[in-house]
């Protein structure tokens, strides 16, 4: 019963993340939208594996946690640097982070 | 019924994402809904018992396919906006998409139906596997043991097309780090 109503609301909240990436004004918005739903995701697999009784669904749901972490980074150091490396606008040979 | 309302969610989720990448202008803004796109499918894989897919899904279309397509946006700019593309109505490509969707929705109608113990899928070679793989390959998991040695070659084929990708995309990334390092000395 505490799983079914867990579940419920996890739905709904990854329902209002989407409206707001959807129609989030501004970049932040949307960046904190897509990462709130990559842990609802996280969150409802581990409600899953509850409802279903499987143990190992946990393993991904960690896997998946991580994923969304290393998303996240990419974003926020694209977003911060314009770039994800020393490819595009950055000097040549200049450290990352620099 | 839990399932089934977790399944209608998703689905509705992915309709509703799809319509919105289709429709949105900002470039970025669609890079971030395909993120959010592929953590549904994989939730929808979670929930079909594919936990491997699943894996998949989340680690190639949420991780590297959002990171890819950002590397991509740095290098042709941030801010840019899909033209917008004049309204005209066409009807022959409904048509065509209509025609061929009702073929294969009659295509499938004689299938043998879903899950049922006699279908061919689990009465062909599936005992096999499950009966004498330990005996034949010796390897605990079924999985692996299908994947590694029954179908190796199938697997072999799989390892050259994702070496052939890795190959492709380091040409296209690589190369051009290298032209810039030669134009600065």
């Amino acid at each position: 019963m505490i799983l079914t109503s867990a579940a419920l609301a996890i739905l709904v909240t990854m329902l209002l993340a989407i409206i707001r990436a959807l129609l989030g004004p501004t970049i932040y918005d949307r960046i904190l939208a897509v990462n709130m739903f990559g842990t609802k995701t996280v969150l409802l697999i581990a409600v899953i594996a509850g409802i279903a009784g499987r143990g190992d669904y946990l393993d991904i749901a960690l896997v998946y946690a991580m994923i969304n972490f290393i998303a996240i980074v990419a974003v926020m150091k694209y977003f911060e640097y314009g770039s994800l490396g020393s490819i595009g606008n950055d000097a040549p040979g200049k450290q990352e982070g620099e | 019924m839990l399932e089934q309302l977790i399944d209608i969610f998703l689905l509705a989720f992915l309709a509703i994402i799809s319509i919105a990448i289709v429709r949105i202008r900002n470039v970025f803004t669609a890079v971030m809904l395909f993120g959010i796109y592929s953590l549904v499918s994989a939730s929808l894989f979670m929930i079909l018992d594919a936990a491997d897919v699943a894996f998949t899904e989340a680690a190639v279309g949420a991780g590297i396919s959002t990171i890819l397509m950002l590397a991509t946006l740095s290098l042709v700019g941030r801010d840019r906006e899909k033209p917008l593309v004049k309204k005209k109505i066409s009807f022959l490509p409904l048509v065509i998409v209509l025609v061929t969707g009702a073929t294969l929705v009659y295509g499938i109608v004689d299938l043998p139906p879903f899950g049922a113990a006699d279908n061919p899928v689990h009465t062909h070679v599936a005992p096999r596997y499950i009966f004498q793989s330990m005996s034949e390959i010796d390897v605990p998991n079924l999985v692996t043991a299908v994947l590694a040695s029954y179908r190796g070659f199938d697997t072999l084929g799989e390892v050259v097309v994702i070496f052939t990708a890795g190959i492709g995309v380091l040409l296209l990334i690589g190369g051009r780090r290298r032209k810039e390092e030669n134009a600065d000395e």
